[in-house]
């Protein structure tokens, strides 16, 4: 890196892909060349940098200038006037949106502040595809240090003193899983990488496979060293397509090294990876199911014991940690238990990626220390809500977490106190809703969900969560009786404490934390028969105002279905039996003059 | 799951076994070996299925059950340009739906199929990870954010031609 | 032994380490409820797979109620089996799968013997929440020759999955789809008779509901017994006698032989015979085959294939049909004993009472679904009149007899008719695993050796290991036998033979655990083994009390040889009792 003077780091995420930050590459470097700066400066494909919401992002360093929402066609701007006369591009700096003013420098953002990247620490820094790069960044130090000066119960100690704990979700202790896996007699054992990340709205993992995919790795063979697996596997979605061709390529540039293979670092200490592919199962991030699917058989999950540890699989020892537990093994080996047991809170230690998104200003990726409050992430580091409306609710854990509200936004995020709330960490999504949302609604799109991804395997949650949903789609088509409520979270309670999995132990979550913390929507759609948030349709009653009708007849010519009636330039009327809710009037109208009740 | 008749060539069949040895007709590559397929063949008819089963030597049964299992996987071909529209959290809060809606009513089909022409099919997939872009809707491998329902006649007509 | 004391409600057990909640609770009486769970130790199969949450418990110090099928105890667990939370969600559970199922019990052939039935009574059911919007998952209904496939009232306990493909390793079923739709069926949901479903019925015999019931022809024999123009006889399989009792809640292994005879007539059948008799002609056929193939390989013939395989299971031969397609040539030519008896009642016996083909109905009862199949094979016919025109089982005799307004219990003990009613001790015991070889070895002996049995008794073919060997000294000659019931077994023994690594002369082979006594048109066992052990004692037992216990000293088979058939392996015999078989694997698809 260091022959360049300039460095322009464009992001290559998924998110930022998708708005052409490939051809922003592209139209940098042919600047450069057209320019004679070759030897001068270089642009480097990174990972994520997490601010999502102002993709594609541009970085040039060393002056840490961050230019938001770059297109193709701005990169000769970019070079002629940065990098040859040193000039900002000033219309592409990100805008402070409490201050109104320009920041250049990422670190000085609101959105980068309070953020603490352990897991994500390459993340936008290095190119994922150069294992030089992270070498450079003390990449694979600390699988040199463990198997060379370490025995594997020192280097176990080490991450149970850290009390990292499991960032798939259930937070079980690290270091505690390691030991299990080791203290089993076995010719063979596994270790895996879970990155069969499929909570709708969470991409933590994704993104650090696409920006880091070394870390993996090298924690991986930290993991096999530790617990006495030569064989590890990643478990990916098919759905990751940038993050399997660059872990591909992270893996044949390891064997390069001879960081993965036979005699790592001169030791008899052998250890490769392959990968399998998920296929569009989300119950496949339960680790059972993750093992049969792996096994090619379908994901569905199996009563635990045996646990993986003793018998996962092909019935080997199994130890499975997910994607982000892995990408912080490293920095704990070389910085120290301590020092990652001095973040956090009593019981939750280290950092959590959470995956911002929704109805909130900066969407995106941010990483932060356990115990920072849902008011801090989401009114500092997010911006506040989109187009000043109200807050209304949080949901966190994913589609089986629970909502969250005003009154939980001063609670330190862990583990232990999201459950208390009625949530849980799960991945780390983290979807903001507003004063727009029906929380009616919106736990029945979760439940929608739900029954979508059930296995089938156990009839609470197979035939439990199809019947709650069709209990909130009466609620929201108008039909609901008072009963229903009791109805619901007796299911929900009967349905978290019989299902098999922790799918089904937590399904239920979205309904009954909205019914605790939103009953007057559940009333007023039972018993008023409204949709306080106007989402519902069956419950929307279009009208024509009379006083600002003109008669122009295009309401009546919009509606599909001719509900509309009335004479040109006489006030028009809509039949509420044939109204089917399109809601085209209500566009058509240029005279405000069709209003939803 | 829906089927349709499809009549394999013996050039396809050799693809499939050899795709298989390339796995070793090993059992537990089942789902690696179906990836491989669907990834040649666009989609896994009956047919197809049945070659694989005979391969590695598991019960054709197995392979549907496992077919079934995955939404990735289909047994109907999807059109030249598959749309998908991520309903995942971020886009649907986003107001993913609103844009779903409005590509079945321009394409008059329903999730899952493929129009008359074969030019277009709709599916839904869940969370692409660019929540930053929602809503967000894939037409083949490329992805356009900030959907709203006025744009997608738009979208379409781009691909219409091709 | 390692074991641990744990408390179930309130009462201490010391239960060795491994062993489950709901197995500990056994051992106090305490009878919690299961609903999918299945053990059945003796064919090494516990099939817990913790789908249907019925036998839900509390466990102090845990989170959420564990199933007491499939959780381990461990030392100083306290576990309540009936705490209100638990009775809760055990109805709220069953309420959620009745939701699913439809309630047209009063139509239903498993009413009265259903296992799902049974639960909704014992918890309590009275009301299904919310049915009116709730949405019911529905299937084609499957009709095959043996089996009906109506899976609206499947409730995925799977039980059948495990038999076809753990047990029988047929692999016909597999769960398909996913969560609410997910169900069991064949490869995309096609008819069973287009699946390698080889009819053995295992998953029929414990289906927990009626989702997998046997097709029944009860209706069609009453058309035809009260058919004046025909001459209904029937023949009976050995196991049913063993077995029928049972219907009539009499103990496991009352044998109901003059019972049932008497039953039958009262029914009005013009004769009652005994599949026996065919057992006995079956052993004349094969035993002949057998001491041909071993004699010239003795000689040192090295064209002659051995091991020679028993081919009188029609679930066995479905199997070998389709999964050994390469190995058609060793099994025994013999006809099964249903299908010999077929050939001689419409030619011999047809002639003797002087009744035209057409008009002589013959009805089997079999403990078998696979035999509906069988009587209905090409083969089996001449000019499209089968030799066999139906055959019902043995649930289906016992809901006949209920009907007819009889009580077994009340029945006079009668004997069959002759000639074709007349058996040995051998035809009894082809109703359980190692029967037929036992039988066969009676035989083969005597005329191999030229020499009388002192005892005809070989116990080490019997048993109910599921893999058996055995050998027997043919005077000199050792003659190695092997035994598989079980398809899994037999196809252990299958890839052996075919890799060259068998070293025997002969292997019995019977589809279903503990052979026809535990056939799947046999009473259900309810998961329980110890009936079919039961009814295996009682074979042997008629077996022993038998005047004449070697086939080949049947009276009335001497005489069928001499008035009809000449001698065994007769081109007549051949012709009648033997057949071929054929690869019949299901080319559905590509290869088409």
């Amino acid at each position: 890196m260091s022959e360049y003077k300039i460095h322009a780091l464009v992001c290559g995420g998924t998110g930022c892909r998708a708005s052409e930050s490939d051809k922003v590459i592209e139209n940098l470097q042919t600047e450069i060349q057209k320019q004679g700066l070759s030897d001068f400066a270089q642009v480097i494909k990174t990972g994520c940098f997490g601010f999502c919401e102002k993709g594609p992002i541009v970085k040039l360093i060393p002056d840490n200038t961050f230019y938001t929402q770059v297109k193709p066609g701005d990169a000769r701007e970019i070079v002629e006037e940065h990098i040859v006369k040193g000039r900002k591009v000033e219309r592409l700096l990100y805008t402070a949106p409490d201050s109104d003013e320009k920041v250049s420098d990422s670190k000085s953002m609101n959105f980068y502040k309070k953020q603490i990247r352990i897991a994500l620490r390459n993340c936008g820094i290095i190119n994922p595809e150069d294992i030089g790069e992270y070498i450079a960044r003390d990449g694979y130090e600390a699988l040199g240090k463990v198997i060379t000066s370490m025995t594997p119960e020192g280097a176990i100690k080490l991450i149970k003193d850290s009390g990292l704990r499991g960032r798939g979700g259930g937070g079980f202790p690290t270091g505690l899983k390691w030991e299990l896996t080791r203290k089993v007699e076995s010719d063979v054992k596994y270790v895996v990488c879970n990155a069969d990340e499929g909570d709708p709205g969470a991409f933590m993992d994704r993104s650090i496979l696409e920006g880091d995919p070394h870390t993996v790795l090298e924690a991986m063979a930290i993991n096999g060293y530790c617990t006495g697996a030569s064989h590890g596997l990643i478990y990916i979605r098919a759905e990751y397509p940038l993050a399997i061709e660059r872990l591909k390529i992270a893996i044949k540039q390891a064997r390069e090294f001879g960081f993965l293979g036979d005699n790592i670092f001169g030791t008899d200490f052998c250890f490769d990876v392959e990968m399998r592919y998920g296929a569009g199962a989300f119950v496949c991030g339960e680790e059972t199911a993750l093992i049969h699917s792996m096994e090619g058989n379908r994901g569905e999950p199996t009563l635990k014991p045996p646990f993986p540890s003793v018998e996962g699989y092909l019935k080997k020892p199994t130890n499975v940690n997910n994607v982000e537990t892995y990408a912080n093994i490293p920095v704990i080996i070389n910085k120290g238990a301590e020092w990652f047991a001095a973040i956090g809170t009593e019981k939750s230690k280290g950092t959590k990626v959470f995956a911002l998104a929704g109805k909130v200003n900066n969407v995106g990726l941010i990483e932060v220390p356990m115990g920072i409050t849902l008011r801090e992430v989401i009114f500092e580091i997010g911006g506040g809500i989109k187009e000043g409306k109200k807050f209304k609710a949080v949901q966190t854990g994913g589609p089986s977490g629970g909502c969250l509200v005003e009154k939980d936004l001063d609670t330190p995020i862990d583990y232990d106190n999201l459950i208390a709330a009625g949530s849980m960490m799960g991945s780390g999504g983290m979807i903001i809703m507003d004063e727009d949302d029906c929380m009616v609604d919106v736990a029945k799109y979760f439940l929608d969900f739900t029954v979508e991804e059930s296995c089938g395997k156990c009839a609470p949650c197979r035939i439990g969560n199809k019947r709650l949903y069709e209990l909130l789609d009466k609620i929201t088509k108008g039909n609901g009786e008072q009963a229903d409520i009791d109805r619901l979270i007796n299911l929900g309670n009967v349905i978290k404490d019989t299902s098999l999995c922790g799918l089904g132990q937590s399904s239920p979550n979205p309904v009954l934390s909205t019914i605790r913390n939103f009953g007057h929507e559940y009333e007023a759609h039972i018993f008023d028969k409204k949709c306080p948030s106007g989402v519902c349709k069956a419950l929307m009653i279009y009208e024509i105002v009379e006083e600002n009708c003109v008669g122009c007849t295009a309401c009546a010519r919009a509606c599909p279905v001719g509900a509309i009636t009335g004479e040109r330039k006489e006030v028009h009327k809509i039949d509420p039996t044939l109204c089917i809710k399109c809601g085209a009037c209500e566009d058509r109208c240029k005279f405000n003059a069709v209003i939803v009740k | 799951m829906s089927r349709i008749k499809v009549e394999l060539k013996k050039d396809q069949v050799d693809k499939i076994k050899e795709i298989c040895k390339a796995f070793d007709n090993a059992e537990g590559e089942l789902i690696n070996v179906l990836h491989k397929v669907q990834g040649t063949f666009g989609y896994l008819p009956a047919e197809i299925q049945e070659v694989v089963a005979q391969e590695l030597t598991i019960p054709i049964a197995k392979v549907y059950g496992v077919v079934t299992f995955y939404s990735f996987f289909t047994m109907l071909p999807k059109g030249k340009h598959p749309i998908s529209i991520c309903t995942g959290t971020a886009c649907y809060v986003r107001g993913a739906e609103k844009v779903l809606d409005e590509i079945k009513k321009v394409l008059k089909i329903e999730v899952g199929e493929t129009t008359a022409d074969g030019k277009f099919s709709i599916s839904c997939l869940r969370c692409v990870g660019a929540c930053g872009l929602a809503p967000v809707v894939m037409v083949g491998e490329k992805t356009y954010g900030r959907v709203a329902p006025e744009m997608i006649k738009g979208i379409i007509a781009e691909y219409a031609d091709q | 032994m390692e074991t641990v004391k744990i408390t179930i409600d309130n009462k201490i057990v010391e239960v060795p380490k491994g062993t489950t909640i709901y197995k500990a609770a056994r051992q106090l009486d305490i009878d919690i409820p299961v609903l999918c769970y299945m053990d059945l130790p003796d064919l090494k199969i516990e099939h817990k797979p913790g789908g249907c949450r019925i036998c839900s418990v509390e466990v102090e110090g845990r989170r959420n109620l564990a199933p007491s099928c499939s959780t381990e105890v461990f030392e100083g667990m306290v576990v309540t089996t009936h705490t209100m939370r638990v009775l809760n969600a055990r109805k709220t559970v069953m309420e959620l799968i009745l939701s699913d199922h439809p309630k047209d019990c009063l139509v239903c052939a498993k009413s009265g013997n259903c296992d799902l039935q049974d639960m909704a009574i014992k918890l309590g059911i009275r009301e299904i929440p919310n049915q009116d919007i709730a949405e019911m998952s529905t299937y084609r209904k499957d009709f095959s020759p043996s089996i009906i496939r109506d899976m609206d009232k499947c409730i995925m306990c799977r039980r059948c999955e495990t038999m076809c493909n753990e047990f029988q390793t047929v692999g016909a079923l597999s769960a398909v789809n996913r969560g609410f739709y997910s169900v069991v069926a064949p490869a995309f949901e096609m008819d069973l008779e287009d699946s390698p479903c080889t009819y053995c019925g295992q998953c029929v015999a414990v289906c927990p509901t009626g989702a997998l019931t046997e097709v029944d022809h009860t209706n069609k024999l009453i058309e035809d017994l009260s058919n004046p123009e025909k001459t209904v006889i029937v023949q009976t399989a050995p196991a049913v006698r063993a077995a029928l009792g049972e219907e009539f809640g009499m103990a496991p292994g009352t044998s109901v032989t003059g019972k049932m005879v008497s039953a039958l007539r009262q029914l009005g059948f013009n004769y009652v015979f005994d599949t026996d008799f065919a057992a006995d002609l079956t052993i004349m056929e094969e035993g002949t085959e057998f001491l041909d193939r071993i004699s010239r390989h003795l000689k040192g013939d090295k064209d002659v294939k051995l091991p020679i395989l028993t081919s009188c299971c029609p679930g066995w031969v479905n199997f070998f049909e389709q999964q050994f397609t390469d190995m058609l040539d060793i099994p025994s030519t013999a006809r099964s004993p249903q299908q010999m008896f077929g050939a001689i009642a419409k030619t011999y016996f047809a002639d003797k009472i002087e009744v035209k083909r057409e008009n002589l109905v013959v009805v089997s009862i079999m403990p078998c679904l696979a035999k509906k199949y069988e009587c209905q094979r090409d083969e089996f016919a001449v000019d499209g009149n089968p030799d066999v025109d139906y055959s019902i089982s043995t649930r289906e005799l016992a809901n006949l007899i209920k009907r007819a307004n009889m009580d077994l219990n009340n029945m006079q003990e009668e004997d069959f008719d002759k000639p074709l009613g007349e058996s040995t001790g051998a035809g009894v015991i082809f109703g359980a695993t190692g029967g037929v070889i036992e039988a066969a070895t009676r035989t083969a002996y005597e005329i191999f050796t030229k020499k009388s049995l002192d005892k005809v008794d070989f116990k080490q073919l019997r048993g109910m290991e599921g893999i058996r060997q055995a050998e027997v000294d043919f005077d000199g000659t050792t003659i190695k036998i092997g035994i598989a019931h079980g398809l899994g077994n037999a196809r252990k023994l299958l890839e052996d033979v075919r890799a060259g690594k068998s070293e025997f002369h002969a292997i019995e082979i019977m589809a279903c655990p503990g052979g026809c006594v535990g056939g799947g048109g046999q009473p259900l066992h309810h998961g329980n083994l110890e009936i079919i052990k039961k009814r295996t004692e009682a074979i042997y037992r008629e077996d022993a009390n038998k005047p004449i216990r070697k086939s080949h000293e049947n009276p009335y088979i001497i005489k069928l040889y001499e008035e009809f058939l000449g001698k065994p392996m007769s081109e007549k015999a051949h012709h009648l009792l033997h057949t071929h078989y054929s690869d019949k694997r299901k080319k559905i698809i590509y290869m088409k």
